[in-house]
């Protein structure tokens, strides 16, 4: 049983921001797959709705002029893991679509909830990080973009004022294309289950080289994180065992994973480590790169 | 022939078709709803309590405290009622409780008209404590000066000795080599897909109907009794279908609850309905283990001598207390015989969830220390692992000491020789040489067990089954053995359709239990069912068939000698042809005015026997060690259960129990605080219970004896699967990498300890050497 005070349909994103401007203490609900559980809890602040769940001007992934490749907040990852664009440009994506929940979840949960829920085990964060990804927010004084590392705010919140809404999630031209990633996540299980640690790569070879390097966790801090230390020594090193032993020591360096009954600082190291190893390997290998 | 075929369940198309009503789906229109006010400290005592603002919220129709319960303490343990003192269960339990023993402990309950505002009220009620320190490790509840869990009795609920065989002294001193080791195992829970959830109601002025998700209907009725203080007859327990018990609903949890709340409630129906985290703490765990074992053991690999000294931790209350430790003890006897064996274990109150019946009952802890320890003995002298299990298990002829029984089955020592062949033991030992080193490391273990068919003689083993014919010539069974998922059902209606010669689908088994009318049998626990049953079944069913050929030999004046049943029809067998066809004899058997009577039949049988079986996992692994995950590549239970009633079935019942037994090696604990005894993972998401991508596909075997103390010739399946796979896993990590990583589960965070203390993994994530 939910109690639920009230809960109105939104048939527009217009619409959906006027509701919450008339209710001050109404949430979002897409999915539901985060604000039901809440609800389940008792959370009283989740009781007033407006559902945006459906809307058709969210559910979309598209391809601009520019390249640009857009994904509307009410995707959801089945829909993300079944799309051609996304398996044709970013297929990291698509790793960490496959690796959320189980099927029910996959089939329900959006790629904004994910998002906007502002945790840090998210697991189409860290790639999104990686990707250089940035968020359009829709609210009554129109609409801005927000570099996505910008987004997140602390744990659990992210920069959206009541009567905002993320619409959609923009990757341009120059972080998709010839780019090739990896989103790997470690979990006790292999469904059904949070990351104990998240990593993302993203990279671009040229003539035997790390043209463009960047290294994404989610798990090893607050919030999902870069590693930009750790990036800006890899960025035009030539690819080697070597390399990626320095690069898999040097994040170490910049991640601030914490001890919790869920897992040891120690232990969550020791993946990070091992973790940059595997997601750089697999990236170079999506990117035709083997290592000499 | 019916045993033997993998037969549909008989409730098949109700559950796939999602008919089948569970207790929930019992609705009573005017059903209030209870929910428990839960201590939020581990140790301690209430020292004010105020339920003012509660019961003033608009649904709320009743908070009953400590204050309003019988006085009367009661045990839970779902046990037949022990006519000697030494075999009674601890009565340690209230209804609600000012004393707090674990976090979750039940003080006050609610009553309103739904969840919601029950929820709300339970955020009302004001408690204070005297605050206790929390008695969560061994050391410190057997402190000399530790506070009494429950006031008057010692914190160690029981301990027992035996020992069997030669002198255990001696053998040890004359043994080439003495072998020991150390050994924990986890608490874990059932995680049964129906919660815990009854709700109770009086239909008339004094008789109280509780329909409750049970493995023991009769026994919930004697215990509601005792608590209620009511007479017997004045209670009924129906039990629906059943989503799952696994041992926890072998416990009277919420049954005389309901019962009280109705009664002080003008009889109005109350349900509770726990939820899964509720479930987690609040009902019943598989008792977590401290074992040290001592093998001794001669170069030509036999077991001589073995000592076992075991501590059970059975939580804040008894359950089933020492009953688990002494079960599991006891199952050495059965699958090494031959060895002086001495067993020395005490079972302790804690402040931690409350330890009960769990599937296989103190052996998936006893024999995981047993077969670690058995592997570590092979070892040290250089033995073949499998060898040295073929000579020294159980084989058919020997005698248990503890029981003074000859083991009249025994197919062990094949089951082990098909379990070696599957896996393809000595090549791939060979194949795995080269994978002993280096960061992916690979390895073959293999575990054996051996487990019983009942509690005899420990406690009474008694089944009832009554049968009836039917107008069209079908026949209704009925059996106090409790379907609960697990099949019994299908079982007897396949027992008697062999016995009666009728098809399976002829034979049709009432599915729900009340206790007014089903004929008695404890019900579902200790893998007893089609076991003890069998001989109920069996002289009901032949007791009819008898009655059937009387009326056809009175309605055709042929010998009854000459008459048989054949496929359902009666047929006269000197001629070899059909007589008359079941329809026509029941019709005449009802209605003919002169001669005939409903025919039925009904018995009522004490099992005085025990067969032992016996089993095997084989498992092959990849231990990856940079990233502390063990990947199972193939995995074998082989079972001597004596003759197989339903092999699809059966099949089934292994693949549950390996399931739950992978769970219990690689990832399954209940997290508790050690200082403040707070339970971190009461719930699915943290409570690492495998999901389908984790278990790898489960392979399993039976090497079928024939049990000659039952009437078809099974022995005892229902638990005994979940015991091998843990140790087989832990024998294999030690295969692969060296090392006797003797706690479990062997989750990414203990192999990251074992492989760091190890130098498995050095600081910098290196090579792995």
């Amino acid at each position: 049983m939910f109690d639920i005070s009230s809960h109105k349909k939104a048939g527009s994103v217009k619409e959906a921001i006027s509701l919450l401007k008339e209710n001050p203490d109404a949430k979002l609900i897409a999915g539901g797959t985060d604000v039901l559980i809440k609800l389940r809890e008792g959370k009283k602040q989740f009781s007033h709705l407006v559902d945006i769940h459906g809307l058709k001007e969210l559910n979309f992934i598209k391809k601009d002029g520019d390249n640009t490749i857009v994904i509307g907040s009410g995707t959801v990852f089945s829909q993300v893991i079944e799309s051609d664009i996304i398996n044709t440009h970013i297929p990291m994506l698509v790793d960490a679509a496959q690796s959320v929940g189980g099927p029910q979840i996959r089939n329900i949960a959006t790629i904004g909830g994910n998002i906007c829920n502002g945790v840090t085990s998210a697991d189409s964060a860290s790639p999104l990080f990686a990707l250089n990804a940035v968020v359009s927010v829709k609210g009554s004084k129109g609409s801005r973009d927000i570099p996505i590392a910008d987004f997140y705010l602390g744990p659990g919140k992210v920069d959206l004022k009541h009567g905002d809404v993320l619409t959609a999630i923009k990757i341009s031209s120059e972080n998709h294309d010839h780019a090739f990633g990896c989103y790997y996540k470690y979990a006790m299980r292999n469904a059904m289950d949070i990351a104990t640690i998240g990593c993302a790569v993203n990279l671009k070879t040229k003539n035997g080289r790390l043209q463009d390097y960047r290294i994404a966790f989610g798990v090893a801090g607050p919030v999902p994180m870069r590693c930009p230390r750790a990036e800006n020594m890899a960025r035009g090193q030539a690819l080697s065992s070597r390399l990626i032993e320095d690069i898999s020591q040097a994040v170490t360096k910049e991640v601030t994973p914490r001890t919790s009954w869920r897992a040891s600082r120690e232990f969550r190291l020791n993946i990070i480590t091992e973790l940059a190893k595997r997601a750089t390997i697999k990236a170079l290998k999506r990117a035709g790169e083997e290592l000499p | 022939m019916a045993v033997g075929k993998s037969v549909n369940r008989v409730d098949a198309m109700a559950k796939v078709t999602g008919r089948a009503k569970y207790t929930e789906d019992f609705y009573h229109p005017d059903m209030l709803v209870a929910k428990y006010f839960r201590s939020s400290i581990a140790h301690g005592r209430v020292t004010a309590i105020n339920t003012k603002k509660a019961e003033n919220l608009d649904g709320v129709h009743a908070v009953f405290t400590y204050k309003d319960v019988p006085e009367n303490k009661f045990p839970t343990a779902g046990h037949p009622l022990a006519l000697t003192e030494d075999h009674k269960d601890a009565a340690d339990r209230l209804l609600l409780t000012r004393d707090v023993r674990f976090m979750g402990d039940e003080i006050a309950i609610v009553v309103a008209q739904n969840e919601l505002v029950a929820n709300e009220a339970l955020k009302l009620i004001e408690v204070s404590y005297d605050e206790y320190q929390p008695l969560i490790l061994p050391e410190d509840i057997l402190e000399e000066n530790a506070r009494q869990i429950h006031e008057g009795s010692s914190n160690i609920v029981g301990e027992h000795t035996y020992t069997f065989g030669n002198d255990v002294d001696q053998a040890f001193e004359k043994a080439d080599h003495v072998v020991e080791g150390s050994f924990r195992t986890a608490m874990v829970q059932h995680c049964h897909i129906e919660n815990h959830i009854s709700h109770a109601y009086m239909d008339d002025l004094d008789k109280i109907v509780i329909v409750s998700s049970t493995q023991i209907p009769h026994i919930a009725r004697r215990i509601v009794g005792e608590v209620l203080n009511i007479p017997l007859s004045r209670i009924r327990v129906i039990k629906p279908f059943v989503g799952g018990g696994f041992g926890n609903k072998q416990d009277v949890i919420l049954e005389p609850m309901v019962a009280f709340l109705t009664l002080k409630l003008n009889g109005r129906a109350v349900q509770i309905n726990l939820s899964r985290e509720e479930c987690i703490i609040g009902t019943r765990t598989r008792h977590p283990f401290y074992i040290d074992v001592k093998t001794g053991v001669m170069n030509d690999g036999t077991i001589v001598a073995r000592h076992m000294d075991a501590i059970s931790i059975t939580g804040a209350y008894a359950s089933h207390g020492h009953s688990v430790a002494a079960a599991g003890g006891s199952k050495q006897s059965s699958l090494y015989p031959r060895a002086a064996t001495s067993f020395h274990a005490r079972t302790l109150y804690a402040n931690t969830p409350v330890a009960g019946a769990m599937r296989a009952y103190g052996s998936p802890q006893i024999i995981y220390a047993l077969e670690c320890a058995t592997e570590d003995a092979a070892r040290k002298i250089g033995m073949d692992s499998v060898e040295f299990r073929l000579k020294n298990v159980a084989r058919q002829g020997d005698i248990n000491l503890l029981s003074g029984k000859e083991i009249l089955s025994c197919g062990l020592a094949d089951c082990l020789i098909k379990g070696r062949d599957f896996i393809g033991w000595g090549e791939k030992k060979k194949e795995y040489e080269k994978f002993k080193t280096g960061p992916v490391r690979k390895g073959l273990g293999l575990a054996c067990l051996s487990y019983a068919s009942g509690t005899y003689p420990v406690c009474v083993e008694i089944a009832g089954a009554r049968i009836a014919l039917n107008q069209d010539g079908t026949v209704h069974v009925m059996v106090g053995a409790t379907e609960i998922g697990q099949g019994s059902d299908t079982v007897v209606a396949q027992m008697v359709a062999q016995t009666l010669s009728f098809p399976y689908e002829n034979v049709l088994v009432v599915q729900a239990q009340d206790t007014d009318v089903t004929p008695f049998d404890t019900g579902a626990y200790a893998s007893r069912q089609a076991y003890v049953v069998s001989n109920a079944v069996f002289r009901a069913a032949t007791d009819l068939r008898e009655k059937i050929l009387d009326h056809a030999a009175v309605m055709t004046d042929i010998d009854v000698a000459g008459l048989d049943i054949v496929d359902g029809n009666i047929v006269d067998t000197r001629k070899s042809a059909q007589v008359m066809d079941m329809k026509t004899l029941a019709i005449d058997s009802f209605y003919h005015k002169e001669r005939g009577c409903q025919l039925t039949a009904e018995a009522s049988f004490k099992a005085t026997t025990n067969a032992p079986v016996f089993g095997c996992t084989f498992v092959d692994i990849t231990v990856n060690i940079p990233l502390c995950k063990i990947k199972i590549n193939r995995m074998i239970s082989v079972h001597d259960s004596g003759v197989i009633i339903n092999p699809v079935q059966s099949g089934g019942q292994i693949h549950g129990g390996a399931f739950m037994g992978i769970g219990a090696a690689l990832s399954e604990e209940l997290l508790i605080d050690p200082k403040t005894g707070y339970i971190y993972n009461n719930n699915l998401l943290d409570y690492k219970f495998p999901t389908f991508t984790d278990v790898p596909p489960i392979h399993h075997d039976f090497v079928e004896t024939f049990e000659p103390t039952s009437a078809y010739g099974n022995k005892a399946l229902g638990e005994p699967p979940v015991i091998s796979p843990p140790p087989a896993i832990r024998n294999a990590v030690l295969d692969a990498t060296g090392l006797c990583i003797n706690s479990l589960p062997l989750s990414p965070h203990t192999l990251f300890t074992a492989f760091k203390d190890h130098g498995l993994i050095d600081e910098k994530g290196g090579d792995n050497v």
